[in-house]
Formats: structure tokens, C-alpha cells, sequence
């Protein structure tokens, strides 16, 4: 039929390896046209790698990846053309104004001189930049940066627009604006979007569907909602006097999706958390344990991870950071 | 090339004019530099004996030299800047650009060699009023060929430099152990092949300085004396190791991965 939704990203077999190492193992997933589609996964997951890949920066390894139809390797240019990109780290030139990163951006994209106006104008209005667009970069904030660099990827009307980390390291204020920016641009310019973060607030309110990824192999790939419904849509956190005995006791309820001890306290599962809390005390006092402290919260990427994984992202995190031998050229640099 | 591959060209090059021109401590230092060089040890040492050297006009001379390297170091530093550019990040928004490494490379190269020639000519132009004398207009049209030639040879080494090295520590030492000697013995300062007091081995190993030529080349053909080799004959050895320094560069760089 010809209404067959456009996959606009298409990997099969996908995989990076840097001396013996894999960074990217064999991915093969689709995006589709006009969706946000994210990648979720904690620190080295192989998310930054994997857009490398796919905006020709890097040569695959092995496996193959097609963009609007073509390949990355063998049309490199037609790909290019398509295609704006947000890079994890900044790639602003600070000594120049906003509007000359742009005005650069746009001649080496062969727009001409109607549309270099018109666009950065555009742009600008887009991301509120038009009261600083003639003031040298290295004068912005970090957001203002970051708002920069999305325009700027915009610049082209490309049809797929990647997003490494937007919101690393910002406040919560410019973290909240510029969300609004990529839902907006999704909207009124139809653009595809591909994005990594390791914020499950982010994936949530931004995605359509999200991919998680570890060791460089995808875990799975779904909406956010069924993603969080798998953890349970709160969980309840609590430490009490005898982990075990509640443990195993409520190990029994079937309203609990999935629990899980940790060396203090206890994660559940559960749908409408704050319904549950008087049950657990109840439960609780029933078996003469008393509880310390108890919380409900919504879930994180970290409580998704976990199901997905059994492992916590934090301690990962920490084994990661332990064995990084990245030279400093590549070490991502936060604003 | 198609007019995209101008586009990028131009663009690359306005940039690195617009850099050139803002950052004005860099401004100051690389023209303040060799001007030290050249109005106190050129007037200080003015009516000097140098041992090799011909005539007795040491400013002369030394004007040349200054000249090539004022050039020198200006046009390498255009060419390891590409080591900014990956640090900063903004290499990647270069190169994920739909226009050919090559243009990349034009643009960058062109920039380089325009603000090296505006050091160059300033210099010249102060050597001028000091009142060094000049062979005559084809020479001084050479003389700018050379300055061009030589300005394309040090970007070109820049980006090797560039590509090879990780950081700016290597950068220093690449300075202080290869240029700083290789410009000592490149007759810029004072004269070598003819100079009785320079060991015999010194003064033969300054033949395989590639500096040398282009310090020679300027030499004969602006002053038309105490150069050692024909400026012509200087002109065919220092093209020679432009296209390929040039050529050895834009490969590396091409080759680069983000
Ligand atoms: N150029 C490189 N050379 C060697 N190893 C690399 C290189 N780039 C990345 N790696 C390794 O590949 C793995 C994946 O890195 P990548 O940058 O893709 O992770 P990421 O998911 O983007 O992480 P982060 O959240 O920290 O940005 C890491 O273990 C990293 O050390
Ligand atoms: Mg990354």
C-alpha cells in the first residue's frame, strides 16, 4: 500500500570497534519519518558512536545503514546534505557572532543569498536568539550555546535532525525551553529527530518511541509509556527493619509488577503508587516490621535500566569512569 | 568544482580572516616579533663584519630572513590551528558538511596565506623605509612568489603537525627542536654556506634545509646579493616542496576521523 510509513533511518548490523574493542555491536534498527526517536543509555552505551556513524563522521566496522535511502558509506555526500546534526560536544567558532556561525553554516551548505537571510532569521526567531545574534559566541551561556547549535542544524531544512545529549548540563529552565524547541520543530518543519540522553524525563517527554542501549547492543525499542509499564507506572521505594521478611512477603502480592532488594532499601513496581503505600504498611505491620521511610516516585531511566539490564546504571557509571582511556581530544567536554 | 566548492572556499577563508583580524594579541605579537628582530638586531648590528657575508649592509641582510620568518611562523600556525578547531569541537560541524576535504582545505590554506603575506609585506615594507636596497621590480615580484610558496609550504606543515599530534605540549617541542635550529642554520640571521667560522659539516647540511632555499630565494631575488644559490634555481627546489608538503598534508587531513 502506498500509505507504508517511510523509514527514513534503516541500520542493519550496525557495529563500531575501536582496536579490538566494540563500541557499537551490531544494531539494527529503523526510524520513521516525522517521529522523535531516542536513544537511552547510561554513559559509553556506544550512543555518540552510533550517531558518528550514521552523519559519516566515522566508518562502520561491519553492517550497513541507510539515510532517506542512501547509503552512509557509499553516498556520504548525498547523506551530508541531508542531515543537520547537534554534536555532544560544542561546535560553535566562539571568536565569531551568532549569526556569522550561521551565515557559515548556510554558505557551506550552498544555500544563496535570499535564503541565508531569510533562514537565519527563521531560525533565530525559533529558538529566541534574535537579540544576541550579533554578539561573539564565546559570550553566550551554555544555553544559549545549545540554542545556537539547534538553529543552526536547521539552518539546511534537513530532513533528519540528530541531537547528541541536547540538554547536558543545563539548568532545568533551559533544559524545559529547549524541549519546547524540538517538539516545535518537529511540528511546524516536519523533521525527523534522533536523539540520545540518559534522562528517562527527557526520552519521556520528548519521544515517540525510545531505544535503549548498553554495551552497544539495543534492549529493547518501544514507547516510553509501554516502557515504563513494564517497571510499573510508580515506584515505591521504602527501608524498614527486616528487608528480607517484607521482601519475600511482598514478594507474594500479584499487584506488584517487579521487586527488587538492594542493601538498604526496596524498589516496587507498582501501578497508582500512592494507593499502595497504606497497603505495604499494612502488610508491613502484620509481620511486625517496622518501616523507616517510604517514597513514591515516577520511574527513572535508571529503574527502566534495571529491569531491562538487572544492573543499576550508577554503579556502571562508576566501573566505566574506572577504565576510561579515552584521549582527552574525545572526552566529552559539559559546559 | 562546482560554485559550492566556492562557497566553502570563500567561506573557510572569511573565517579565517575574521579570526585573524579579532584576535588582536596575535595581531600584535606576530608582527611585533619580527619587527624586534629586525629593527634592533638589524640596526644594531647595521655596520657589523659578518664573517661570509658580502657587502656591509647587515640589515640587508637580515631583512629577508625576518621576512621568511615571519611567514614561516604565521602560516604554520594557520595550519595547527586545525588542533583548535578538533579540541573545540567545531572540526566536526566542518566535516560533516556536504563539500569535499579538498575545498576545506583551499579555504584554510588561502587564509593562511593571506594573513601571512599581510605580515610579510608589512615587514617588507618597514625594511623598505629603513632603507634596504631592491634588486628591481621582477625581483620583487618574486620575491612575493617565494612568500606565497613558502606560506602554502608551513600550512602544509601545519597540518601534518596537525594530524600527528595529540596535543599542544608536542606542538612546543616541534617548535623548539625542529624550526627554531632548522631557521638558525637556514641563513635567515647570519650567512652559513659561505661562512668560514661554520663547521664544514654544518654548512653542508644546511643544503638539505628546506628553509634555506626559501630564505635564499627571497635573498636573491629581493637583494640580488649574499644569496648563495640562483633565486630561479631556489625557486624550482622550494615549489617542489610545496606541492608536496601541501600535497602530504591535505592526504593526512582527509584521512582524519572525528
Ligand atoms: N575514538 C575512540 N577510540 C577508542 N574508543 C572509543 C572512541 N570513541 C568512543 N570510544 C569508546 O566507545 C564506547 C562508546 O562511546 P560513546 O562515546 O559512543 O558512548 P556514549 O553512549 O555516547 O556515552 P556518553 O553518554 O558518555 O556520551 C566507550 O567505551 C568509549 O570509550
Ligand atoms: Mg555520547
Amino acid at each position: 500500500m502506498g500509505d507504508r510509513i517511510l523509514e527514513i533511518i534503516k541500520t542493519n548490523n550496525l557495529t563500531k570497534k575501536f582496536n579490538g574493542f566494540t563500541a557499537v555491536d551490531h544494531i539494527s534498527f529503523s526510524v520513521r519519518e516525522g517521529e522523535i526517536f531516542g536513544f537511552l543509555g547510561p554513559n559509553g552505551a556506544g550512543k555518540t558512536t552510533t550517531i558518528k556513524m550514521l552523519t559519516t563522521l566515522l566508518y562502520p566496522t561491519e553492517g550497513s545503514a541507510e539515510l532517506s535511502g542512501f547509503d552512509v558509506i557509499k553516498k556520504r555526500d548525498k547523506v551530508r546534505k541531508h542531515i543537520g546534526v547537534v554534536f555532544q560536544e560544542p561546535a560553535l567558532d566562539t571568536e565569531l557572532t551568532g549569526r556569522e556561525n550561521l551565515d557559515f553554516h548556510a554558505r557551506i551548505y550552498g544555500l544563496d543569498k535570499d535564503n541565508r537571510k531569510k533562514r537565519a532569521a527563521e531560525v533565530l526567531k525559533l529558538v529566541n536568539l534574535e537579540g544576541k545574534k550579533d554578539v561573539l559566541v564565546k559570550k553566550y551561556s551554555g544555553g544559549m550555546k545549545r540554542r545556537l547549535e539547534i538553529a543552526r542544524g536547521l539552518m539546511h531544512y534537513p530532513t533528519v535532525l540528530f541531537l547528541d545529549e541536547p540538554t547536558l548540563g543545563l539548568d532545568t529552565q533551559t533544559r524545559r525551553a529547549i524541549w519546547e524547541y524540538i517538539k516545535k520543530m518537529n511540528k511546524e518543519e516536519k523533521t525527523t529527530i534522533f536523539l540520545t540522553t540518559h534522562y528517562m524525563d527527557e526520552a519521556d517527554y520528548l519521544c515517540d518511541r525510545v531505544g535503549i542501549i548498553d554495551h552497544g547492543k539495543i534492549l529493547v525499542i518501544d514507547s516510553t509509556t509501554s516502557l515504563k509499564n513494564a517497571v510499573g507506572n510508580d515506584v515505591i521505594t521504602l527501608s524498614c527493619s527486616d528487608l528480607d521478611e517484607l521482601g519475600k512477603r511482598l514478594g507474594d502480592e500479584s499487584w506488584i509488577k517487579n521487586i527488587k532488594q538492594h542493601d538498604t532499601f526496596l524498589t516496587l513496581g507498582v501501578k497508582k503508587g500512592e494507593e499502595k503505600i497504606p497497603v505495604v504498611f499494612e502488610i508491613a505491620r502484620s509481620l511486625n516490621i517496622k518501616i523507616k521511610s517510604i517514597s513514591v516516585r515516577k520511574p527513572t531511566l535508571d529503574d527502566v535500566f534495571l529491569h531491562f539490564t538487572g544492573r543499576t546504571m550508577r554503579g556502571q557509571e562508576e566501573r566505566n569512569t574506572g577504565r576510561e582511556s579515552r584521549p582527552p581530544i574525545f572526552r566529552s567536554r559539559r559546559r | 568544482m562546482n560554485t559550492e566548492e566556492f562557497q566553502a572556499i570563500y567561506i573557510m577563508w572569511l573565517r579565517q580572516m575574521k579570526r585573524f583580524i579579532r584576535s588582536r594579541s596575535r595581531l600584535v605579537a606576530t608582527i611585533v616579533q619580527p619587527l624586534f628582530f629586525l629593527v634592533i638586531l638589524g640596526s644594531g648590528l647595521r655596520s657589523a663584519v659578518m664573517p661570509g657575508m658580502v657587502g656591509d649592509d647587515y640589515l640587508a641582510f637580515l631583512a629577508p630572513g625576518i621576512i621568511a620568518m615571519a611567514i614561516l611562523f604565521s602560516s604554520m600556525f594557520t595550519g595547527i590551528s586545525v588542533l583548535w578547531d578538533k579540541q573545540f569541537g567545531f572540526l566536526q560541524e566542518v566535516l560533516v558538511a556536504p563539500v569535499s576535504r579538498f575545498s576545506i582545505i583551499m579555504g584554510r590554506t588561502l587564509g593562511g596565506a593571506t594573513t601571512a603575506l599581510i605580515q610579510g609585506f608589512i615587514i617588507l615594507f618597514i625594511a623598505f623605509s629603513l632603507g634596504i636596497p631592491i634588486a628591481g621590480i621582477s625581483g620583487l615580484l618574486l620575491t612575493i612568489a617565494f612568500m606565497v610558496l613558502l606560506s602554502f609550504t608551513a600550512v602544509g606543515f601545519g597540518l601534518v603537525l596537525a594530524s600527528k599530534l595529540e596535543n599542544f605540549q608536542g606542538f612546543q617541542i616541534v617548535m623548539n627542536l625542529i624550526i627554531m635550529p632548522l631557521l638558525f642554520i637556514s641563513s635567515a640571521f647570519f650567512p652559513i654556506a659561505t661562512n668560514p667560522d661554520i663547521p664544514n659539516i654544518i654548512a653542508k647540511l644546511s643544503f638539505f634545509n628546506p628553509l634555506f632555499y626559501a630564505v635564499d630565494g627571497i635573498r636573491g631575488s629581493l637583494t640580488g646579493i649574499n644569496n648563495v644559490v640562483n633565486p630561479l634555481i631556489d625557486f624550482v627546489i622550494v615549489l617542489v616542496i610545496c606541492i608536496f608538503m601541501l600535497g602530504l598534508g591535505s592526504y593526512l587531513f582527509s584521512k582524519s576521523e572525528v
